[in-house]
């Protein structure tokens, strides 16, 4: 009823559009999430939506599903006033979303995830396994998709899970509009374009996706018109031909952002404080070896599953290895725990920062605190609480991390802060030595550029640096040399004047022995 | 740091703000219910329930589970569980009385080795779960059973005495009355707590306890030695347990191999009733000091009432599930907010 008083009240509603979102507002106790919030999603068209971590994206996708109720406003589907209570019904009026975390039952199979909740049965109740797999199969080739129906999801590469849960989400013959929350978070390059096939097979003239992500240069590609909002509020809508990205990063921040910088120098000249040699495990790595020096920030660039993270892994002990030569200023070492690797002063930051990273039901100044405990705050072995709040607050300072208090819980941060909080961890503990895993990921533009600032002067003050990045652009901008890999080996290291995306994706591409051996001399 | 914090109260903050406020409410709810519940008892039965002796008498059958409980609290924080505190504490008493009574040891030496062998039981549970992975209900329960077994093979299957006339000290350490008027296993028990309370909220010790209950990869790729600390807390609940098995020896005067099995439920009873979640991360000493009360005050309430030892755990049972439904409820309306 109140929906479609407001629409006759405003007149605004427009029956041309597929979706429509208009004045919505939700606040929380303290915070207005959503005010007067505005999204058009036309006919046939994929709608790029940008915003800072916290802008209000993943409220609205909530309150789109029916998992928070809105305080006002409207939402129409296809003329039709929305007005769902659950992800089921919105799902049932035609409106599917894929969200960030995967929502698969990693036991079951690919077509059991597919089915799961509308699976073919008999009498009400034997499920018929064979007509899923049927089905399953004839819905993957559609969509031009090669996975095994039968194949336990929790097998399948995170790529091919985004893939089923993407075919899951088609499945549905009544879904009209797709919205996909940064669904090439965790995909390569290769993948983002098989995935870009897929929208663009989708997309009809009854049909339309809402593409939620950070990634600039995907929704240049992908996306024929880009909304931006910024805290809460709607702020512009562009046709994506005719904007820059520096236009679009700039409204989502508020400033300009120069997405052209370069790292400066050559730091190869400099000593070599890592040296690893011989490092193979059972499962990937082969041989791997290569230096890192004072001051350097050395790329790890390559697909998913090229080993990039099982190399760091090794290094700071997490994983057994078969053999490996690490030599640590000048010293042979033998690193078999995270514990002796941060007593060697190397710190390990994980790609997955809520799983390995942080202790999210804890206070930020613990997280700071915690790899320093033993050493730094201490006394007769009693905590120096004081001693930790202090250690904590000047970290907070330094880094400028985002909170209102240290004691606050960690979980409450931003990504990008909970990503500072992190770093400050390892600077307490003073290590010469970070190694960062996809440093950015989940991390919205503008907290991005501080990381990114970061890094760089942790580096000129004498830092040593190993970052893997899936995101060509990061390593191209922040690397002195790049370390490419594929299948678990080295195929080449390269200096920052012969890193580009193109050499950078053939190495990681194709492995061409004579090259990769003749590329690593000349690179060590 | 900013000027207007008052040192000792940041320090209280952080000391016991490792859920947060939520957690300070929980031991709020579980206080105001221990007063309920002794406020109804005291109305029922006015001349008998709020006695002085009755309420030494609730403190004293408090103390072997509380001992328990307070051991258990720190490796439910790790998110692990130690079922063999039970049976652990009879096997522990059975050692103290072979020690004490059989061998002839120094009533001092014996207690020590009662507590060394008790920290030795927790050590293997705590290498049984850390070095070669068995989940920790797993560990706990085979030990459970071991020390079961092995306190009926050491004795023999028959109580073992302690002789009143010869070990008088012995027994002085749970029923004698250093401060008049309360028995001395209440004050053990409350020195028993302060230590755990120092432990978990002082030290390196707690610390990582709540760090590896919160996420035990995250801790262990900060450069802690997380499979070291959770042995050591095992082998502190073990201590906890050796200490339980003095206590309630000495009280009984006895080694009693063939009791025991059901302590370690009651126990964690007393630690899930005092707000500790059993997913870890989270869990205070004084919200499992105040659960071992409710458990004591139920009993000897129910029992002061005649009702049937039966229904006592009936009632027993509702009220942890009522405890957790509204510990529950809670946490959802916080999520939600």
């Amino acid at each position: 009823m109140t929906t479609t008083e407001t629409a006759a009240a405003t007149g605004a509603h427009n029956a041309e559009l597929l979706l429509q979102v208009e004045g919505v507002e939700k606040s929380f106790p303290g915070v207005k999430a959503l005010e007067d919030m505005r999204l058009d999603l036309r006919r046939g068209e994929v709608l790029g939506l940008v915003g800072e971590n916290g802008a209000g994206k993943s409220t609205l996708m909530k309150l789109l599903t029916g998992i928070y109720t809105r305080e006002a406003g409207d939402f129409w589907l296809d003329g039709q006033p929305l007005q769902v209570t659950s992800p089921k019904e919105a799902q049932e009026a035609g409106l599917a979303i894929i969200h960030q975390e995967l929502n698969l039952v990693p036991h079951l199979t690919v077509a059991e995830n597919i089915w799961l909740g509308r699976e073919p049965v008999t009498g009400g109740f034997f499920t018929q396994p064979g007509a899923q797999v049927q089905k399953t199969r004839e819905l993957l080739s559609q969509l031009g998709m090669h996975i095994d129906a039968k194949a336990p999801v929790s097998s399948l590469p995170v790529a091919k899970q985004q893939m089923v849960e993407i075919a899951k989400a088609l499945s549905f013959s009544s879904t009209k509009v797709l919205i996909m929350d940064e669904p090439t978070a965790a995909l390569n390059e290769a993948e983002v374009d098989q995935l870009h096939e897929l929208i663009r097979r989708f997309i009809t003239p009854q049909t339309g996706v809402v593409y939620i992500s950070h990634r600039m240069a995907e929704l240049k590609r992908i996306a024929d018109r880009i909304t931006v909002i910024r805290d809460g509020h709607y702020i512009d809508t562009m046709p994506m031909a005719e904007t820059s990205l520096d236009q679009v990063i700039s409204k989502m921040v508020g400033r300009s952002i120069n997405t052209e910088a370069r790292p400066e120098g050559v730091r190869d000249d400099r000593p070599i404080v890592l040296s690893v040699s011989d490092l193979s495990t059972k499962a990937l790595l082969q041989d791997v070896a290569f230096d890192l020096h004072r001051g350097e920030v050395l790329g790890f660039a390559g697909l998913m599953g090229a080993g990039r993270t099982e190399v760091a892994r090794a290094i700071v002990g997490a994983d057994p290895v078969t053999s490996a030569d690490v030599i640590l200023n000048g010293n042979r070492v033998t690193i078999s725990n995270p514990a002796q690797a941060a007593h060697h002063g190397i710190g390990y930051l994980s790609e997955d920062r809520k799983r390995m990273g942080l202790m999210l039901s804890l206070p930020v100044s613990h997280n700071i605190a915690v790899s320093s405990l033993s050493e730094r705050f201490t006394r007769f072995g009693f905590l120096r609480n004081k001693a930790i709040i202090e250690a904590a607050e000047a970290a907070r300072k330094l880094l400028s991390i985002k909170t209102p208090d240290v004691n606050q819980l960690v979980k409450y941060l931003s990504g990008g802060n909970q990503q500072k909080a992190i770093i400050a961890r390892w600077l307490v503990k003073d290590c010469d030595i970070l190694i960062f895993d996809e440093p950015t990921r989940g991390i919205d533009v503008g907290a991005k550029e501080e990381i990114y600032q970061l890094l760089n002067k942790l580096a000129s003050q004498g830092k040593s640096i190993i970052m893997i990045s899936s995101e060509l652009p990061e390593i191209l901008r922040m690397s002195h040399r790049v370390v490419v890999m594929a299948d678990g080996r080295i195929t080449g290291i390269l200096s920052a004047a012969e890193a580009t995306q193109e050499t950078i994706m053939r190495l990681a591409t194709h492995r061409d022995d004579a090259v990769t051996t003749k590329t690593e001399k000349a690179g060590i | 740091m900013s000027t207007k914090t008052n040192p000792p109260a940041a320090v209280l903050a952080v000391a016991e703000k490792t859920g947060g406020w939520r957690e300070r409410v929980q031991q709020l709810f579980a206080l105001a219910g221990l007063v309920l519940i002794f406020i109804v008892f005291s109305i029922a039965r006015p001349q008998i329930f709020p006695s002085w002796s009755n309420v030494t008498a609730i403190l004293f059958s408090a103390t072997v589970v509380g001992l328990l409980a307070l051991g258990v609290t720190l490796v439910i924080i790790t998110s692990g569980i130690d079922l063999s505190v039970g049976t652990g504490m009879t096997l522990t008493a059975v050692m103290a009385a072979t020690f004490i009574v059989n061998w002839h040891i120094p009533i001092w030496l014996g207690v020590i080795m009662t507590l060394l062998f008790g920290a030795l039981i927790g050590l293997i549970n705590g290498v049984n779960v850390a070095v070669f992975g068995l989940p920790p209900f797993i560990a706990t329960l085979a030990m459970m059973l071991v020390a079961q077994g092995l306190a009926l093979v050491i004795s023999n299957a028959a109580p073992i005495y302690f002789d009143p006339e010869n070990f008088s000290a012995y027994l002085w350490l749970s029923t004698g009355k250093l401060v008049p008027g309360l028995p001395n296993a209440v004050l053990v028990f409350a020195l028993a707590a302060v230590v755990a309370f120092i432990l978990l909220n002082k030290t390196l010790l707690g610390r990582y306890d709540i760090s590896i209950g919160s996420n035990e990869e995250a801790t262990a790729l900060s450069g802690i030695n997380t499979k070291k600390w959770t042995m050591i807390i095992y082998a502190v609940a073990g201590l906890f347990t050796g200490l339980a098995g003095v206590m309630i020896s000495a009280r009984l005067g006895s080694a009693q191999p063939s009791t025991g099995a059901g302590y370690e439920l009651q126990a964690i009873a007393a630690v899930v009733i005092g707000g500790t979640s059993l997913s870890g991360g989270k869990g205070t000493i004084v919200g499992t000091v105040i659960g071992a009360l409710i458990i004591a005050v139920i009993n000897n309430g129910l029992q002061i009432m005649s009702v049937r030892q039966e229904w006592q755990n009936v009632i027993l049972g509702l009220v942890i599930l009522v405890v957790v439904f509204i510990d529950q409820f809670r946490a959802r309306q916080a999520a939600t907010t």
